[in-house]
């Protein structure tokens, strides 16, 4: 499924300093066409600063983000009418029912035939139950899988998926985990992926960019990250970075 | 600009109306509040004093209705991004192709939208309470109205500047801003009633000539059209000023990293 011809995401060098604390530093790495890239640190290592600059939210210190092989900041409209995101962070308008806020993203993003396809994203996720209750009403969960319906609207070429299990149970974290999957297989989907569950990174992610304190201390396949670190799970990885600062790491470099 | 985008923006502010009535209560309240202590205060004194009675005071209510406007549009243009601001939206907004030219738009319109709703309700309200046409202006209140939405636009992205530069600590500087210049903009009273010095800070704002011009009309029956263009060329550069300051802050926020942690500030 890797065909890693031109990568649909490059991130060269990519900086970004707020006043004293550089929260990324100097990070290069590359999703290709259907793959799904994990990008994994402890809290603070720099993980959602990075999906921030590839969206064009926070501005690079320095390095360059290139999307669908164009540079981010020259062609920032066109290139995000070509992705989407999903983030712990931000929620669909609570006083909007979960229709509306679908209709009102699917125009924005300009969906074709946005009733149809709306009711497919609800049903992907499995939440067409709830497609007329007041979006501010939903649970947790139920409100992350209604952000995942909105990344999906536009069937976008690149997805942006910070901590999207974040507050699911683990029924439906599973079933997060196999729509990502399976769009990844149907549509070819290239997907950036961070979270702090090991099962997900193991389950779906290609390869792995380990960070820590805004660097990149390892990049592979989940294997070659357990062989790296000569751990038995990617959970004792975790922590031995996150304990040892970083020491654990042998070589600094990293690509496979 | 792209009129899908603009359309979806402001579709997702009228929804927020048809979900929840108890909002168009803000709107329409406030203004008839001031209309009814205006409009009964004029008739006080009207009743109370002579003929040589200064015109000023009998087209207070039409000072209402026009201030409503500015302020209407202001407001439109500073809600609507407060509103993205409480539901933490802003990302989905920003992080989606959604140009600044496409956003403006779409303050703009609800700006037009609320200033629309509320000048209707007034001056349908002060012909019958009061007997005050407003439409005796004639087509001359088109650009009278046209020039203070214009610079109640401006004065809602500068607002809006403020919260995005300062964050939620400078909401209630965003509310206060349209009664900042109240003072020195002629609404209910003349330029010359002002101190000389402040009376330069009345003739910087557009709106002081709208005003000014208003009352002249309706006195004389003649349209001031110097003071019409006076208002609108400071409008342009106004608008033009603010819009700049829109999108450098925007750029900044971008820089800091405020549109991601706007609740720290
Ligand atoms: N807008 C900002 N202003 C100042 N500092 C910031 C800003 N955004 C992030 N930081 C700092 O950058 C560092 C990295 O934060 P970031 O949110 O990218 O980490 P993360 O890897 O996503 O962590 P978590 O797993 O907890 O989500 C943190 O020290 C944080 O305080
Ligand atoms: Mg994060």
């Amino acid at each position: 499924m890797l065909l890693m011809d031109s990568p649909v995401l490059q991130v060269t060098d990519l900086t970004k300093a707020f006043g004293e604390v550089r929260s990324v530093d100097g990070i290069s790495f590359e999703v290709g066409k259907g793959e799904i890239l994990g990008l994994l640190g402890a809290n603070g290592a720099g993980k959602t600063t990075a999906i921030n600059m590839i969206l064009g939210i926070v501005t690079p210190s320095a390095g360059s983000v290139q999307v669908f092989g164009e540079e981010l900041h020259a062609s920032r409209i066109k290139i995000l009418s070509r992705m989407n995101f999903c983030s712990t962070y931000t929620q669909l308008p609570g006083n909007l029912r979960v229709w509306q806020n679908l209709k009102v993203f699917g125009k924005i993003y300009r969906v074709p035939q946005l009733s149809r396809r709306i009711d497919e994203v609800l049903e992907m996720l499995e939440i067409s139950h709830l497609k007329n209750r007041v979006s501010g009403e939903l649970s947790a969960g139920e409100g992350t899988r209604l952000n995942l319906c909105k990344a999906l609207l536009n069937r976008p070429e690149l997805l942006l998926l910070d901590e999207p299990t974040a507050s699911l149970d683990p029924d439906i974290a599973d079933k997060v985990r196999k729509v990502v999957s399976r769009i990844r297989e149907e549509e070819g989907t290239s997907i950036l992926y961070t979270s702090h569950n090991m099962r997900d990174v193991e389950e779906v992610c290609d390869r792995i960019v380990f960070m820590h304190k805004g660097t990149i201390l390892f990049t592979g396949t989940s294997e070659e990250t357990l062989k790296h670190f000569e751990k038995d799970s990617l959970e004792d990885v975790f922590i031995e970075v996150a304990r040892s600062g970083g020491i654990a790491s042998r070589k600094k470099e990293g690509e496979p | 600009m792209n009129f899908g985008t603009v359309q979806a923006l402001v579709m997702r502010y009228l929804y927020l109306y048809t979900r929840t009535p108890i909002r168009a209560v803000e709107l329409l309240f406030w203004p008839l509040v001031h209309l009814l202590v205006w409009g009964y205060l004029t008739m006080f004194l009207q009743q109370n004093t002579d003929d040589s009675f200064p015109y000023e005071i009998t087209f207070l209510i039409g000072a209402v209705i026009l201030w409503d406007v500015l302020f209407r549009a202001q407001q439109g243009v500073a809600i609507f991004f407060l509103e993205d601001v409480w539901s933490r939206n802003l990302l989905n907004v920003f992080a989606a192709p959604v140009t600044n030219a496409d956003y403006l738009g779409s303050t703009y319109a609800v700006g037009l939208m609320r200033a629309g709703v509320t000048v209707t309700m007034l001056s349908v309200l002060s012909i019958f309470l009061y007997s005050f046409n407003i439409f005796s202006l004639g087509w001359a209140l088109l650009p009278f109205i046209f020039n203070l939405l214009i610079f109640g636009w401006a004065l809602g992205m500068i607002s809006t500047a403020l919260i995005v530069r300062w964050g939620p600590a400078a909401e209630t500087l965003a509310w206060a801003v349209p009664f900042f210049i109240q003072p020195f903009a002629a609404v209910y009273y003349p330029v010359s009633a002002l101190p000389v010095a402040l009376q330069w800070v009345a003739k910087s704002l557009p709106c002081s000539y709208v005003f000014e011009g208003m009352r002249d009309t309706l006195k004389t029956g003649e349209v001031d059209w110097a003071s019409l263009g006076i208002a609108t060329g400071l409008n342009v550069v106004y608008l033009a000023v603010a819009g700049i300051l829109f999108v450098r802050v925007m750029n900044v926020a971008r820089e800091k990293g405020l549109l991601t942690k706007f609740s720290s500030q």
